[in-house]
Protein backbone atom coordinates (compact mmCIF):
# COMPACT_ATOMS: atom_id res chain seq x y z
CA UNK A 1 0.00 0.00 0.00
CA UNK A 2 1.23 3.45 -0.79
CA UNK A 3 -0.38 6.68 -1.81
CA UNK A 4 -0.21 10.27 -2.88
CA UNK A 5 -1.06 13.67 -1.53
CA UNK A 6 -3.39 15.81 -3.57
CA UNK A 7 -5.63 18.81 -3.69
CA UNK A 8 -9.33 18.56 -4.34
CA UNK A 9 -10.23 20.65 -7.37
CA UNK A 10 -13.96 20.00 -7.42
CA UNK A 11 -16.64 17.82 -8.87
CA UNK A 12 -17.87 17.51 -12.41
CA UNK A 13 -19.06 14.73 -14.66
CA UNK A 14 -17.58 12.87 -17.56
CA UNK A 15 -18.95 10.38 -20.06
CA UNK A 16 -17.40 6.92 -20.13
CA UNK A 17 -16.78 4.79 -23.21
CA UNK A 18 -20.35 3.49 -23.22
CA UNK A 19 -21.76 7.00 -23.01
CA UNK A 20 -22.80 6.74 -19.38
CA UNK A 21 -22.53 9.86 -17.31
CA UNK A 22 -20.16 9.38 -14.38
CA UNK A 23 -19.96 11.84 -11.48
CA UNK A 24 -16.31 12.45 -10.67
CA UNK A 25 -14.18 14.40 -8.25
CA UNK A 26 -11.10 15.91 -9.86
CA UNK A 27 -8.03 15.73 -7.63
CA UNK A 28 -4.71 17.29 -8.45
CA UNK A 29 -2.44 14.58 -7.06
CA UNK A 30 1.29 14.92 -7.00
CA UNK A 31 3.97 15.30 -8.07
CA UNK A 32 4.96 14.19 -4.60
CA UNK A 33 8.58 14.06 -3.48
CA UNK A 34 9.94 11.43 -1.16
CA UNK A 35 11.63 13.36 1.63
CA UNK A 36 12.57 10.66 4.08
CA UNK A 37 12.41 6.89 4.30
CA UNK A 38 11.87 5.46 7.76
CA UNK A 39 13.58 2.15 8.29
CA UNK A 40 13.07 -0.67 10.73
CA UNK A 41 16.59 -0.36 12.13
CA UNK A 42 16.58 3.36 12.69
CA UNK A 43 12.96 4.25 13.39
CA UNK A 44 11.40 0.97 14.39
CA UNK A 45 8.91 0.97 11.52
CA UNK A 46 8.87 1.31 7.77
CA UNK A 47 7.34 4.27 5.97
CA UNK A 48 8.10 7.05 3.58
CA UNK A 49 7.57 10.72 4.19
CA UNK A 50 6.29 12.48 1.11
CA UNK A 51 5.63 16.13 0.41
CA UNK A 52 3.32 17.99 -1.91
CA UNK A 53 2.64 21.55 -3.13
CA UNK A 54 5.86 23.59 -3.56
CA UNK A 55 6.18 26.87 -1.70
CA UNK A 56 8.63 29.74 -1.69
CA UNK A 57 11.99 29.25 -0.06
CA UNK A 58 11.57 32.38 2.07
CA UNK A 59 8.35 31.04 3.55
CA UNK A 60 10.24 28.03 4.89
CA UNK A 61 11.83 28.05 8.31
CA UNK A 62 15.42 26.96 8.83
CA UNK A 63 14.86 23.52 10.33
CA UNK A 64 12.56 22.57 7.45
CA UNK A 65 14.94 24.02 4.88
CA UNK A 66 17.59 21.62 6.10
CA UNK A 67 15.10 18.77 6.02
CA UNK A 68 14.24 19.48 2.39
CA UNK A 69 17.88 20.07 1.43
CA UNK A 70 18.79 16.65 2.76
CA UNK A 71 16.51 15.00 0.24
CA UNK A 72 17.36 17.57 -2.42
CA UNK A 73 13.73 18.57 -3.01
CA UNK A 74 12.06 22.02 -3.21
CA UNK A 75 10.28 23.35 -0.08
CA UNK A 76 6.85 21.80 0.18
CA UNK A 77 3.69 22.76 2.01
CA UNK A 78 2.28 19.46 3.06
CA UNK A 79 4.21 16.53 4.50
CA UNK A 80 2.76 13.17 5.33
CA UNK A 81 3.94 9.66 6.03
CA UNK A 82 2.69 6.82 3.87
CA UNK A 83 3.30 3.09 3.92
CA UNK A 84 6.03 1.98 1.53
CA UNK A 85 4.95 0.84 -1.93
CA UNK A 86 5.42 -2.87 -2.51
CA UNK A 87 6.26 -2.74 -6.18
CA UNK A 88 9.21 -0.37 -6.07
CA UNK A 89 12.06 0.85 -3.92
CA UNK A 90 11.98 4.46 -2.85
CA UNK A 91 14.77 6.74 -1.73
CA UNK A 92 14.71 10.41 -0.69
CA UNK A 93 14.40 12.68 -3.68
CA UNK A 94 12.20 10.32 -5.68
CA UNK A 95 9.16 11.75 -7.42
CA UNK A 96 5.79 10.02 -7.22
CA UNK A 97 3.16 10.89 -9.79
CA UNK A 98 -0.39 9.91 -10.66
CA UNK A 99 1.01 7.30 -13.01
CA UNK A 100 1.01 4.91 -10.07
CA UNK A 101 -2.77 4.74 -10.47
CA UNK A 102 -4.65 3.17 -13.32
CA UNK A 103 -8.29 3.50 -14.37
CA UNK A 104 -10.58 1.00 -12.69
CA UNK A 105 -8.47 0.81 -9.58
CA UNK A 106 -10.07 1.08 -6.14
CA UNK A 107 -8.66 3.71 -3.81
CA UNK A 108 -9.20 5.08 -0.33
CA UNK A 109 -9.35 8.85 0.11
CA UNK A 110 -8.89 10.73 3.38
CA UNK A 111 -9.28 14.41 4.08
CA UNK A 112 -10.72 16.95 6.44
CA UNK A 113 -14.47 17.18 6.09
CA UNK A 114 -16.25 20.50 5.67
CA UNK A 115 -16.95 22.14 9.00
CA UNK A 116 -20.64 22.36 9.89
CA UNK A 117 -20.24 24.25 13.16
CA UNK A 118 -22.53 23.44 16.07
CA UNK A 119 -25.09 21.19 14.46
CA UNK A 120 -28.31 19.80 15.83
CA UNK A 121 -29.20 16.13 16.00
CA UNK A 122 -31.23 16.12 12.78
CA UNK A 123 -28.25 17.23 10.71
CA UNK A 124 -25.55 15.57 12.79
CA UNK A 125 -27.03 12.15 13.47
CA UNK A 126 -29.93 11.94 11.07
CA UNK A 127 -32.63 12.01 13.73
CA UNK A 128 -36.17 12.39 12.51
CA UNK A 129 -37.07 15.31 14.72
CA UNK A 130 -40.47 15.69 16.27
CA UNK A 131 -43.93 16.08 14.77
CA UNK A 132 -44.50 19.27 12.87
CA UNK A 133 -48.24 19.46 13.40
CA UNK A 134 -50.85 18.44 15.97
CA UNK A 135 -50.22 21.34 18.30
CA UNK A 136 -46.43 21.14 18.42
CA UNK A 137 -44.68 24.42 18.96
CA UNK A 138 -40.94 23.89 19.36
CA UNK A 139 -40.35 20.16 18.83
CA UNK A 140 -39.55 20.14 15.10
CA UNK A 141 -35.89 19.33 15.31
CA UNK A 142 -35.71 18.21 18.95
CA UNK A 143 -33.84 15.00 19.88
CA UNK A 144 -36.67 13.54 21.99
CA UNK A 145 -36.01 11.78 25.27
CA UNK A 146 -32.39 11.43 26.36
CA UNK A 147 -32.96 8.81 29.02
CA UNK A 148 -34.96 7.55 31.98
CA UNK A 149 -35.81 9.24 35.28
CA UNK A 150 -34.71 8.60 38.89
CA UNK A 151 -32.91 5.44 37.82
CA UNK A 152 -30.26 5.88 36.44
CA UNK A 153 -30.62 9.59 37.19
CA UNK A 154 -27.99 10.47 34.65
CA UNK A 155 -27.48 10.59 30.92
CA UNK A 156 -25.44 7.73 29.48
CA UNK A 157 -22.07 8.48 27.97
CA UNK A 158 -21.89 8.52 24.23
CA UNK A 159 -25.55 9.45 23.75
CA UNK A 160 -25.90 11.19 20.42
CA UNK A 161 -26.63 14.86 20.91
CA UNK A 162 -26.11 18.19 19.22
CA UNK A 163 -22.54 19.43 18.94
CA UNK A 164 -19.69 20.26 16.65
CA UNK A 165 -19.86 18.54 13.28
CA UNK A 166 -17.38 18.28 10.46
CA UNK A 167 -13.86 19.71 10.17
CA UNK A 168 -12.64 16.28 11.24
CA UNK A 169 -10.68 13.62 9.46
CA UNK A 170 -12.92 11.59 7.19
CA UNK A 171 -12.12 8.60 4.99
CA UNK A 172 -14.04 7.15 2.10
CA UNK A 173 -13.08 3.66 0.99
CA UNK A 174 -13.70 1.75 -2.20
CA UNK A 175 -13.73 4.66 -4.63
CA UNK A 176 -12.94 3.93 -8.26
CA UNK A 177 -10.36 5.75 -10.33
CA UNK A 178 -12.10 6.59 -13.61
CA UNK A 179 -9.39 8.44 -15.47
CA UNK A 180 -5.78 9.46 -14.98
CA UNK A 181 -4.22 12.51 -16.61
CA UNK A 182 -0.43 12.33 -16.11
CA UNK A 183 0.13 15.52 -18.08
CA UNK A 184 -1.85 17.72 -15.70
CA UNK A 185 -1.32 15.45 -12.68
CA UNK A 186 -5.05 14.91 -12.38
CA UNK A 187 -6.95 12.01 -10.96
CA UNK A 188 -10.64 11.48 -11.69
CA UNK A 189 -12.28 9.59 -8.85
CA UNK A 190 -15.86 8.42 -9.09
CA UNK A 191 -18.07 9.91 -6.41
CA UNK A 192 -17.38 12.41 -3.68
CA UNK A 193 -14.27 12.75 -1.53
CA UNK A 194 -14.13 14.51 1.86
CA UNK A 195 -13.35 18.20 2.16
CA UNK A 196 -13.94 21.50 0.46
CA UNK A 197 -12.44 22.58 -2.83
CA UNK A 198 -8.72 23.31 -2.61
CA UNK A 199 -8.35 21.23 0.53
CA UNK A 200 -5.67 18.60 0.80
CA UNK A 201 -6.57 14.95 0.48
CA UNK A 202 -4.61 11.72 0.80
CA UNK A 203 -5.17 9.02 -1.79
CA UNK A 204 -4.24 5.52 -0.70
CA UNK A 205 -3.47 2.84 -3.21
CA UNK A 206 -4.47 -0.70 -2.25
CA UNK B 1 -13.22 25.94 -11.33
CA UNK B 2 -11.22 26.69 -14.41
CA UNK B 3 -9.50 23.32 -14.39
CA UNK B 4 -12.89 21.63 -14.35
CA UNK B 5 -13.90 23.39 -17.55
CA UNK B 6 -10.61 22.55 -19.20
CA UNK B 7 -10.69 18.86 -18.43
CA UNK B 8 -14.22 18.42 -19.73
CA UNK B 9 -13.74 20.65 -22.78
CA UNK B 10 -12.79 17.76 -25.06
CA UNK B 11 -16.07 16.00 -24.27
CA UNK B 12 -18.24 18.91 -25.31
CA UNK B 13 -20.08 18.43 -28.58
CA UNK B 14 -19.97 21.03 -31.25
CA UNK B 15 -21.68 19.04 -33.99
CA UNK B 16 -25.21 19.56 -32.69
CA UNK B 17 -27.50 22.20 -34.16
CA UNK B 18 -28.54 25.29 -32.25
CA UNK B 19 -31.99 25.08 -30.76
CA UNK B 20 -33.96 26.83 -28.07
CA UNK B 21 -36.92 26.24 -25.83
CA UNK B 22 -40.04 26.21 -27.98
CA UNK B 23 -38.42 24.41 -30.88
CA UNK B 24 -39.73 21.06 -32.00
CA UNK B 25 -36.84 18.63 -32.08
CA UNK B 26 -36.26 14.98 -32.91
CA UNK B 27 -33.58 13.44 -30.74
CA UNK B 28 -31.95 10.32 -32.12
CA UNK B 29 -30.77 8.54 -29.03
CA UNK B 30 -28.73 5.34 -28.90
CA UNK B 31 -30.35 2.75 -26.68
CA UNK B 32 -28.39 -0.28 -25.52
CA UNK B 33 -30.52 -3.34 -24.85
CA UNK B 34 -28.31 -6.13 -23.65
CA UNK B 35 -26.00 -6.76 -26.56
CA UNK B 36 -27.95 -4.89 -29.18
CA UNK B 37 -27.75 -1.22 -29.86
CA UNK B 38 -30.46 0.66 -31.66
CA UNK B 39 -31.52 4.21 -32.23
CA UNK B 40 -34.66 5.58 -30.68
CA UNK B 41 -36.17 8.81 -31.89
CA UNK B 42 -37.87 11.05 -29.36
CA UNK B 43 -39.78 13.89 -30.98
CA UNK B 44 -41.33 16.72 -29.07
CA UNK B 45 -41.06 20.31 -27.90
CA UNK B 46 -37.96 21.44 -26.11
CA UNK B 47 -39.29 23.05 -22.96
CA UNK B 48 -36.05 23.95 -21.25
CA UNK B 49 -32.32 24.13 -21.64
CA UNK B 50 -30.29 24.41 -18.50
CA UNK B 51 -26.75 24.17 -17.14
CA UNK B 52 -23.48 25.10 -18.71
CA UNK B 53 -20.47 23.22 -19.97
CA UNK B 54 -20.68 19.48 -19.62
CA UNK B 55 -23.53 19.80 -17.13
CA UNK B 56 -25.96 21.20 -19.72
CA UNK B 57 -29.21 19.29 -20.23
CA UNK B 58 -32.40 19.86 -22.14
CA UNK B 59 -35.93 18.62 -21.65
CA UNK B 60 -38.17 17.44 -24.46
CA UNK B 61 -41.91 17.12 -23.93
CA UNK B 62 -44.39 15.28 -26.05
CA UNK B 63 -47.91 14.04 -25.59
CA UNK B 64 -48.08 10.33 -26.23
CA UNK B 65 -51.51 8.63 -26.23
CA UNK B 66 -52.93 11.52 -24.26
CA UNK B 67 -50.22 11.29 -21.61
CA UNK B 68 -47.56 13.93 -21.32
CA UNK B 69 -44.05 12.48 -21.51
CA UNK B 70 -40.94 14.45 -20.71
CA UNK B 71 -37.41 13.29 -21.19
CA UNK B 72 -34.24 14.98 -20.01
CA UNK B 73 -31.14 14.51 -22.16
CA UNK B 74 -27.57 15.51 -21.31
CA UNK B 75 -26.74 17.92 -24.12
CA UNK B 76 -23.22 16.58 -24.60
CA UNK B 77 -24.04 12.89 -24.26
CA UNK B 78 -22.19 10.74 -26.79
CA UNK B 79 -25.35 8.63 -26.98
CA UNK B 80 -27.11 11.37 -28.89
CA UNK B 81 -26.69 10.35 -32.50
CA UNK B 82 -28.15 13.56 -33.87
CA UNK B 83 -30.71 16.24 -33.17
CA UNK B 84 -33.09 17.45 -35.88
CA UNK B 85 -34.75 20.82 -35.48
CA UNK B 86 -38.12 20.32 -37.14
CA UNK B 87 -39.76 23.61 -36.28
CA UNK B 88 -38.59 26.83 -34.71
CA UNK B 89 -41.13 28.13 -32.25
CA UNK B 90 -41.89 31.69 -31.24
CA UNK B 91 -41.97 31.82 -27.45
CA UNK B 92 -41.46 34.61 -24.96
CA UNK B 93 -39.76 32.75 -22.16
CA UNK B 94 -36.87 30.36 -21.65
CA UNK B 95 -38.71 27.72 -19.65
CA UNK B 96 -42.03 26.53 -21.02
CA UNK B 97 -43.37 24.76 -17.96
CA UNK B 98 -46.76 26.37 -18.55
CA UNK B 99 -47.28 23.81 -21.32
CA UNK B 100 -47.70 21.13 -18.67
CA UNK B 101 -51.01 22.56 -17.59
CA UNK B 102 -52.36 22.93 -21.10
CA UNK B 103 -53.97 20.57 -23.53
CA UNK B 104 -54.78 20.47 -27.21
CA UNK B 105 -55.14 23.83 -28.88
CA UNK B 106 -53.90 25.76 -25.87
CA UNK B 107 -50.62 23.89 -25.93
CA UNK B 108 -49.70 25.04 -29.42
CA UNK B 109 -46.63 27.12 -30.13
CA UNK B 110 -46.54 29.58 -32.98
CA UNK B 111 -43.90 29.04 -35.59
CA UNK B 112 -41.27 31.70 -35.79
CA UNK B 113 -41.42 33.67 -39.03
CA UNK B 114 -38.06 34.11 -40.59
CA UNK B 115 -37.21 36.64 -43.26
CA UNK B 116 -36.84 35.38 -46.76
Amino acid sequence: MSGLLGKKIGMTRIFDDEGNMVPVTVVQAGPCYVIQVKTLERDGYEAMQIGFDPKKEKRTNKPLKGHFAKANVPPLRRLKEFPLPEDREVKPGDVLTVEMFSPGEKVKVSGTSKGRGFAGVVKRHGFGGGPKTHGQSDRWRAPGSIGQSSFPSRVFKGLRMAGHMGNARATVTGLTVVKVDPEKNLLFIKGAVPGARNSYVEIYKR
Amino acid sequence: MDILNVVTADQLRTDLPDFKAGDTVAVHFKVIEGEKERIQVFTGTCIQKRGSGINATFTVRKVSNGVGVERIFPLHSPRIEKIEVLRVGRVRRAKLFYLRGRQGKAARIQEKRTQK
